[in-house]
């Protein structure tokens, strides 16, 4: 028995009925479509956020108020005030954490920035130096906000390449006066375009010192959110317990299920999301299963069809030496060639449309959104289409190697 | 020894509860190199027989022995082997697959075969030479005419050079002139000493045989040699 010779009937006989062929894989080519589609746009979602996450650096530990959010009805804890003054200075005291390279308190804010007839809704962010530090991010021009602008909480600011664009055109920004909330602040720094990092849009960003945020734009005397940047990434969880400790002791917390503060750091972003992105996975996942399942009956459905069909040419195959099992073989080839071309139509659909996907994603909402070709999809969609042809496969298989070889020659 | 030996076959049919005896006790010989017809009006039994001798089904009771072996000795594997080797069939309907060419039709029986690939083409290029159809290679079977179809269904018979052929009333779908052809072609085979063992109802058909066995009620009603 030559498998290849088998191959070519089967690939004959497939070929004469293309039409019925051809429907009777769609539901295999949609679920297989549908597998690299979704693991595709996971893959590519998943890609995007943790790019983004991993502009955070793995030695950043952010320190947020409130417990760590559990479901939505933790999101007001966002906006508790244990976080103030008193507390970043704890934090920043070298003998109560020791790993501590550098840190600012973030206090957060949209604003309207003005500048002539030219207005800017933007995110100012009040911050100090380390802002730049932690996040890598390059001046065109001037300066960054200074220790001295923080202390004396003074009216200057540091713009991003957007909001550059928007409020002075081809004009020269540097050393100019914008207003926001009333309140006019000197332009001393520039950064260079850089869009998104840790899905901070830093283009989009207007900077001031921390303690002007507070005291004249948001007038609030907590911070949103404590940034922190340990010496080495090797002694982050060593720090985080330290931030811990000192905070539960500040605020009297025995029980950590009280916390008003979490902490938030490059590993538990990354968990976070790959636990959210495998969810899905399993979910979409059962859905283009049930499909390859439905699929796998009308193989099962076509190929009795078939069998009926070719009773004749089994009856003479057999007269002419076949055995029982390379009839069987021949069938079951031939149900899994056609769920495997299925497969194979499915990966370069699915490849396609996320491909496609990607582009008018990178083009329109996510400009950092990039196509990567799921491989391991690919080869899942087209090992599962296979074992589909081979199970559904089987039954009709085995009707045709059990024909008697004289009633299948007198059949009409 | 002769190559078939068939002793009191009967063969009982049960449908649907309804007992339809075909064979009724049929008993000859068949020795290497002759030319048999065997004849008979239809329900006489000659199809049952042919498939039983065949190895495409079993009697009732009764004993076959081919090349001096019993029919029941044989394994499963072996009555392939057989089908596929020692046994060539030529049918009424001709049973070529179709979109297939001539070439890969006459080879078919080399796929369930343990004959190397490399001889195929030159195998089944020899039998296509013997039915003259070299010129029709690789036209596929639904652009041959049906003497044609027959002629290709013979090289088919003929490629593993069986030990005997079983023709199922190969004229029975053709006209005359192709008809004659086609039984000039078993003549031809059978000076050269191939066993040819034809079923038929048609008397210009049975003129090739050398030895007519008559088939009437599942039972023998004559055999005569010329």
């Amino acid at each position: 028995m030559r498998l290849n010779y088998i191959l070519k009937t089967s690939m004959t006989a497939l070929w004469a009925n293309k039409t019925r062929s051809t429907l009777t894989i769609l539901g295999i080519v949609i679920g297989v479509a549908a597998i690299i589609l979704v693991t595709g746009l996971g893959q590519g979602a998943q890609n995007l956020i943790l790019d983004q996450i991993h502009g955070l650096g793995g030695q950043t530990i952010i320190i947020e108020p409130g417990r760590q959010p559990q479901g939505p009805s933790d999101f007001s804890e966002a906006f508790t005030d244990s976080l103030r003054e008193k507390e970043y200075q704890a934090i920043t005291k070298k003998s109560n954490i020791p790993g501590i390279k550098q840190a600012t308190p973030l206090v957060v804010l949209s604003a309207t920035a003005i500048y002539n007839n030219e207005t800017k809704r933007s995110q100012i962010v009040g911050a100090s130096e380390t802002l730049f530090n932690i996040f890598d991010i390059e001046l065109a021009d001037g300066n960054v906000i200074t220790n001295e602008d923080i202390k004396q909480m003074a009216f200057t600011t540091v713009i991003g390449d957007k909001v550059r664009e928007k409020l002075f055109g081809q004009s020269d920004a540097l050393g100019q006066k914008i207003k926001i909330k009333n309140r006019t602040f000197k332009v001393v720094g520039i950064v260079n375009p850089m869009g998104n990092v840790a899905s901070l849009d830093i283009d989009n960003l207007i900077v001031v010192p921390y303690t002007t945020a507070q005291h004249y734009l948001s007038g609030t005397n907590y911070y949103n959110m404590i940034m922190v940047q340990a010496e080495s990434e090797d002694i982050v969880p060593q720090v985080n317990e330290d931030i811990k400790r000192t905070l539960r002791e500040m605020h009297n917390i025995t029980d950590s299920a009280k916390d008003d503060f979490h902490l938030v750091t490059q590993a538990d972003a990354i968990q976070m999301v790959s636990m959210i992105t495998n969810i899905l996975n399993v979910l979409l996942g059962s859905i283009a299963a049930i499909s390859l399942v439905v699929g796998g009956v009308g193989i099962m459905n076509i190929m009795l069809v078939s069998v009926t069909e070719r009773t004749r040419e089994i009856g003479l195959r057999k007269a002419l030496g076949a055995s029982n099992a390379n009839i069987l073989t021949q069938f079951l080839l031939e149900a899994i060639l056609l769920t495997s071309i299925g497969g194979l139509f499915g990966v370069a659909f699915g490849a396609g449309g996320s491909f496609l996907t990607s582009i008018i994603l990178s083009k329109t909402v996510a400009a950092g959104w990039s196509f990567t070709f799921p491989v391991q999809s690919a080869i899942l969609g087209l090992t599962v289409s296979a074992l589909i042809g081979l199970i559904f496969g089987l039954y009709p298989a085995r009707q045709a190697a059990q024909k008697s070889p004289i009633e299948a020659l007198r059949y009409e | 020894m002769p190559l078939i030996q068939v002793k009191n076959l009967i063969k009982i049919y049960q449908d649907d509860g309804i007992k339809t005896q075909a064979l009724s006790g049929v008993s000859f010989n068949i020795d290497q190199g002759e030319f048999v017809g065997v004849m008979g009006a239809s329900g006489s039994g000659k199809s049952t027989l042919l498939h039983v001798l065949g190895f495409l089904d079993k009697p009732t009771s009764g004993k076959y022995y081919f090349a001096n072996k019993e029919m029941g000795d044989y394994s499963e594997d072996e009555i392939n082997f057989l089908r596929n080797q020692e046994i060539g069939f030529i049918f009424q309907a001709f049973n070529l697959l179709a979109r297939t060419t001539v070439l890969e039709n006459v080879k078919l029986p080399l796929l369930y075969s343990s004959i190397k690939k490399s001889l195929w083409d030159a195998m089944a290029k020899q039998a296509i030479n013997q039915v003259g159809l070299e010129h029709r290679l690789n036209h596929e079977s639904s652009q041959l005419s049906g003497g044609e179809k027959q002629r290709v269904a013979i090289a088919r018979a003929l490629i593993s050079n069986p030990k005997v052929i079983f023709a199922d009333e190969p004229t029975g779908n053709l006209d005359s002139k192709s008809g004659t052809q086609i039984m000039e072609i078993l003549k031809t085979l059978n000076q050269n000493g191939q066993t040819i063992i034809l079923i038929t109802h048609n008397d210009d058909a049975a003129k090739y045989a050398k030895r007519i066995i008559r088939l009437k009620d599942g039972k023998i009603e004559s055999d005569k040699r010329r």
